[in-house]
């Protein structure tokens, strides 16, 4: 099926930043004639690419972080350069606590650390478990692979879509089932959609749309146990439960540092899942941090502010990466010793 | 709970197990009954988890409107293949999805064939700033989509201005940026894929004749079909199921799925049926193209992403 060997370095995942192998051999030593063209080879190769990464991605960056120190609002879109200087107004306008403004972010800052800590929580467990539980063979087990995977495959805002309206008030199922057919929660419908109950129905759109992931990366990271480890557990006596508790529990170790931080940055910045369940302007209980910058950049036009916001989020992102890998690194290098 | 010697500590090789093991090694093969009982209820719950917005998308596309809007119900009164039919007038779907046919197949296209050269070049060769680029480029996956917004949604504007070329709400700036959005995970899993490439098959490309480009089309990429299927995979996905820059970079002309599919709600009606039925035909092509290459891009992450 696939031409790929079983590495033995499979179980140590890669940290962004990739060891990805360089290409020791064959290079370095006797440089072939065409040795000049040999040299620009790999920047042409990689032209492309870095020209894309600049346009689209490190040039806006450094535009945003000017852009977060200047007024821009709707009325230098023309010539954004014309912006007045700020300063540090729109840093001191995020992070003062005793404006709205401010404490809006904050609000809206921890929202999203909750619903980040929870939804990954969730993701990562539902997926491991269910990876953990098909790795073996059993009747149906192609078919309900399949099916697990239909969450991931398909379009956000169909998905989404199809979750707003099961969360719909009157004519919702979850009002249906709960209410109706269990006769939980009283006679009035509940609003999911608006006030706090928001939080939870963003949670269970997130789980529903995000636990095929880590089912995805811990199969196939199931699938580099070598088969020999388990015969010989079971020659020894040890059972299904201890095989998977001492075998294959901890063979996905290094796997799930990576899953989890993958998990972390996307569901931290989710915008998608919130913008279609809720729209421009989502409730208080669920406005995460995209939907709050979106918000305050795009619905009330002050550019300046939101790129202010999105400028923190990034430091607190890298801080946290950072703090992740320095962290997990340093368990795996006392693994190794 | 199955025969075990000591519970907490790895039995060793001359622990007796108290019963003795059946002729076939006990082995992942005859699971025990708890292990079973729990795998049976865990899975089917996580199914009907799975399987109830599939059940309520597609029966609802079959309902009436008066259906939809009232009580939910888990089984229709009565089916109607208006909904497949009315939302082709409702909105202008049919536009919205070739846009985005357009936009995320360009996308994965020129992605595709920009990772295979930058994976290419970082697998295959030494030079200086691998390290650099490869970092660079990896980290910017975790930057905040939101990040990138405003300052491209200015930059695209800026360049109408000056040049004349319009990349704001054209189908053109989409797929710029559509396209740098699955490259730095392309790049990454398609390193990985062909670091899994025996140099040796190459470097004898090299020496019967071929030259480094002779030697990646002959042997490189064909041996790592299945990680360029999967990365492919990706990259429409992504393209196709993206909401943030398709609802700030699009106008009436060039509208993706992705922004359209709101258009069914009207001032007094929300049409749910044909709501329903449209996340049904856009799904299609992305879940069936999914499910049929997934032993790709299951090989894919595993050579990839779990390296």
């Amino acid at each position: 099926m696939t031409n790929v060997p079983p590495a033995p370095s499979s179980l140590t995942p890669a940290p962004p930043g990739g060891t990805a192998g360089p290409g020791r051999r064959g290079a370095g030593r006797a440089r072939p004639p065409g040795r000049r063209r040999r040299i620009a080879l790999p920047y042409l190769l990689l032209l492309p690419a870095l020209l894309l990464e600049l346009l689209v991605h490190l040039v806006p960056m450094v535009m945003g972080i000017v852009a977060s120190f200047s007024e821009l609002t709707q009325f230098h879109i023309r010539d954004w350069t014309g912006a007045p200087w700020a300063g540090f107004d729109n840093y001191e306008l995020a992070v003062d606590l005793n404006r709205p403004v401010g404490e809006a972010l904050l609000t809206s800052f921890l929202t999203t650390c909750r619903f980040t800590l929870l939804s990954v929580g969730l993701c990562w467990l539902i997926g491991t478990a269910a990876a953990v539980f098909m790795q073996e063979a059993f009747r149906g087990r192609g078919f309900l692979r399949a099916l697990f995977l239909v969450p991931y495959a398909l379009p956000v805002y169909a998905a989404v879509i199809t979750w707003s309206f099961m969360f719909q008030r009157d004519n919702g199922l979850v009002n249906h089932v709960v209410h109706d057919q269990l006769g939980l929660g009283g006679a009035d419908h509940t609003f999911w959609l608006l006030g706090d109950n928001s939080f939870w129905a963003l949670l269970t759109v997130s789980v529903w749309k995000g636990w095929p992931f880590a089912f995805l990366i811990v199969t196939a990271a199931l699938q580099n146990i070598p088969k020999e480890l388990y015969e010989a557990a079971a020659l020894d006596g040890a059972g299904t439960w201890q095989q998977i508790r001492r075998i294959t529990l901890p063979s996905v170790g290094p796997v799930n540092q990576v899953l989890v931080l993958v998990l972390f940055l996307w569901t931290f910045n989710d915008f998608n899942t919130p913008f279609v369940l809720f729209g421009k302007s989502a409730p208080e209980a669920a406005d995460l941090i995209s939907i709050h910058i979106y918000q305050s950049s795009f619905v009330t036009w002050n550019f300046g502010a939101g790129s202010a916001m999105s400028v923190l989020l990034l430091l607190f992102l890298l801080l946290v990466t950072a703090g992740y890998l320095l962290v997990t690194r340093g368990r795996r290098h006392d693994d190794a010793r | 709970m199955p025969a075990s010697t000591h519970p907490g500590t790895h039995p060793g090789p001359s622990s007796r197990p108290r019963r003795r093991p059946s002729p076939r090694p006990r082995s992942a093969l005859d699971p025990p009954a708890s292990f079973r009982v729990v795998r049976a209820v865990f899975l089917t719950l996580l199914a009907v988890f799975v399987l109830v917005p599939v059940h309520v998308m597609a029966t609802s596309s079959l309902k009436p409107l008066k259906d939809v809007a009232g009580e939910f119900r888990w089984i229709p009164s009565g089916l109607t293949v208006r909904p497949y039919i009315d939302i082709w007038h409702t909105i202008p779907l049919a536009d919205y999805f070739v846009n985005s046919l357009i936009v995320a197949g360009a996308a994965t296209v020129c992605s595709v064939v920009i990772a295979v050269f930058a994976a290419y070049a970082v697998s295959r060769h030494r030079f200086r700033g691998k390290r650099l680029f490869t970092v660079t480029v990896l980290s910017t996956q975790m930057f905040p989509g939101i990040l990138f917004l405003l300052p491209l949604f200015l930059i695209f504007v800026n360049i109408g201005n000056t040049t004349g070329i319009a990349l704001y709400g054209s189908r053109g700036g989409l797929i710029l940026t559509y396209l740098t959005f699955s490259l730095p995970f392309s790049i990454w899993m398609l390193i990985g894929y062909f670091d899994s490439v025996p140099r040796d098959l190459d470097e004898a490309a090299m020496v019967d004749g071929c030259g480094p480009l002779g030697a990646l089309f002959r042997v490189v990429i064909p041996a790592a079909v299945p990680g360029i299927v999967a990365v492919a995979v990706y990259a429409f996905m992504t393209a196709w199921g993206e909401v943030l820059f398709a609802s700030v970079m699009t106008n009436d002309a060039t509208r993706t799925l992705a922004v359209g599919l709101q258009g069914y709600s009207t001032q007094n009606d929300v049409y749910w049926n044909q709501i329903m039925a449209a996340s049904l035909v856009v799904s299609i092509p992305v879940v069936a193209g999914f499910l049929l290459l997934q032993k790709y891009l299951v090989a894919g992450l595993t050579a990839g992403a779990v390296k």
